[in-house]
């Protein structure tokens, strides 16, 4: 049943992809990074040297500033005269699709093709973003009310944080939906805050009852934490950045995953050091919240070690 | 009814003996996150005053007609609307302060501290004194803010209020996001300090 749904979603997944991996121009059959430095392109037919070695030919920018003109230091044609490699003197920022402008040999006819990282290493670099280098607690500072409250036990933090994973995805995809298809349409943009947080605060009560009746021993576990849950910062973050950047769904579901699961681990580490503190000799002015706040600072600067991370 | 003294009291009551930040250890997202100059402090500072007072009296006037069972909603609900108004001015007029503090502004709208005061103080009072403790609480909330400001400012970039003032950065890790978990728990350990020093000195007398 299980395998059917992944099967099925895999299957519509690459359904919606399918026209990204064919949209490629004719001249120009295939394009990739090469590293930092390089772009390769592969054509259709065989090229004239001359003129695929003029670099003056090609204008190369990052799609989201046309403005700026990456610059390029050598043009190398292939032996067979179909690969072209680009090499720029500065390196590139691969995370961005970048936009090659080449003219041809004829009169002003110029080929566009974009170059961009596979789609799905797009899609996870926003998880594991969300997950370590933009961790919502530790470098967001969101949630923080709730982080220090609930971080005492190990298995507290276990449940709450599945909880809050849970009611984020599902928050964030309705979000989504109202979002795209009501307030987008109707120019209620301003709105967000209002509908987002009547939002969250539906899908807390719809978890709750829904849990209640479908896995009592699951709720009698979880039940605690989900009125800690209706008005929490980090949830509502997810709607508010996803609106902010424009996501699609599958941006949106990603975002939403790695925010919960960077939660769950947050809270996992900080309730596995709280665990010890109980034990250590701590000074009675630092009992309790400063001592908390001091672990968390310890743990935001191991977490600027994932800054610059880059997944593909 | 010695109004004019209870209002007073009310505001120093936030202010100090139950400072949002340092006290009730509510809000700290904010405090952390982009305490890093004065000037966002009290930008911050002023977007909270504004909501909570906003808040506490529309809910201190309608506090007869909402049913018990709904108010956390009803709050909710009104908390959101005054933020929606609040963020919808910053962008307008000031379109600088407003991206620096970027989403921490909408997000005034979780703030544990502004439906804890409703729940505890607007839902009960008369309106004139729910305006004077959401001024407090206001107040309060900013004074800690400019207060985590001030230290990271001064330590991070030897300025205050953006004018150079020790002409040199003592340590720059201050600035660095993840000192406001240092600031804020030193801050905390030291109120806690005074206040066992104090007991102390009192004791042996």
């Amino acid at each position: 049943m299980v395998f059917a749904k992944t099967k099925s979603l895999l299957l519509t997944l690459l359904f919606l992809l399918a026209p990204l991996c064919v949209s490629a121009e004719t001249l120009v059959v295939e394009q990739s990074f090469n590293g930092d430095h390089e772009i390769q392109a592969t054509f259709a037919t065989a090229a004239d040297k001359a003129v695929a070695e003029d670099i003056s030919r090609y204008t190369v920018f990052e799609e989201q500033d046309p403005d700026i003109r990456l610059t390029i230091t050598s043009a190398k044609l292939g032996a067979d005269g179909k690969n072209v490699s680009l090499h720029f003197a500065d390196p590139l920022n691969t995370a961005n699709t970048h936009v090659v402008a080449m003219k041809g040999s004829g009169e002003a006819e110029q080929t566009l093709f974009k170059v961009s990282k596979s789609y799905l290493g797009y899609l996870f670099g926003i998880f594991i973003s969300a997950l370590l280098i933009n961790n919502f607690v530790f470098t967001k500072y969101l949630g923080l009310c709730v982080f220090f409250g609930t971080s005492k036990k190990k298995s507290t933090a276990k449940g709450m944080g599945v909880v809050f994973t849970l009611v984020m995805v599902v928050s964030a995809i309705m979000s989504w939906f109202f979002y795209q298809f009501i307030l987008i349409p109707y120019d209620l943009n301003f709105l967000q805050i209002v509908v987002f947080i009547g939002l969250v605060s539906l899908t807390v009560q719809a978890v709750d009852t829904i849990l209640r009746k479908v896995n009592p021993i699951l709720f009698n576990s979880f039940g605690v934490f989900l009125v800690l849950v209706i008005a929490n910062c980090v949830i509502i973050a997810v709607p508010l950045i996803v609106a902010n950047n424009n996501y699609n769904f599958f941006e949106t579901l990603m975002l939403a995953l790695g925010a919960g699961g960077g939660f769950l681990l947050a809270l996992y580490l900080m309730s596995a050091v709280s665990e010890r503190l109980q034990l250590a000799n701590i000074p009675p002015t630092f009992k309790g919240l400063p001592i908390a706040f001091i672990v968390a600072g310890q743990f935001a600067m191991a977490f600027l070690g994932f800054s610059g991370l880059q997944v593909f | 009814m010695a109004n004019d003294k209870s209002s007073i009291q009310l505001v120093t009551r936030g202010i100090l003996s139950e400072n949002p930040i340092f006290k009730l250890a509510l809000s700290m997202c904010p405090a952390v996150g982009i305490s890093t100059t004065v000037m966002n402090g009290i930008m911050l500072g002023i977007a909270v005053l504004f909501v909570q007072v906003f808040s506490s009296v529309t809910i201190s006037i309608f506090k007869n007609m909402i049913h018990p069972r709904i108010r956390i909603p009803t709050y909710t609900l009104t908390i959101a609307t005054w933020v929606t108004v609040i963020d919808l001015v910053l962008a307008a007029y000031m379109p600088e302060a407003y991206a620096k503090m970027g989403i921490f502004v909408k997000l005034i709208v979780a703030f544990a501290i502004i439906t804890m005061r409703l729940e505890m103080f607007a839902c009960k009072e008369p309106v004139k004194d729910s305006f004077w403790d959401g001024i407090g609480m206001g107040l309060g909330f900013m004074v800690g803010m400019m207060a985590i400001g001030f230290i990271r400012e001064l330590l991070g970039s030897g300025a205050i209020l953006g004018h150079d003032v020790l002409g040199f950065k003592p340590l720059l890790f201050f600035i660095l996001p993840s000192a406001g978990f240092f600031v804020v728990g030193l801050m905390m350990a030291f109120f806690n300090w005074i206040e066992v020093y104090y007991k102390r000195t009192k004791g042996l007398q």
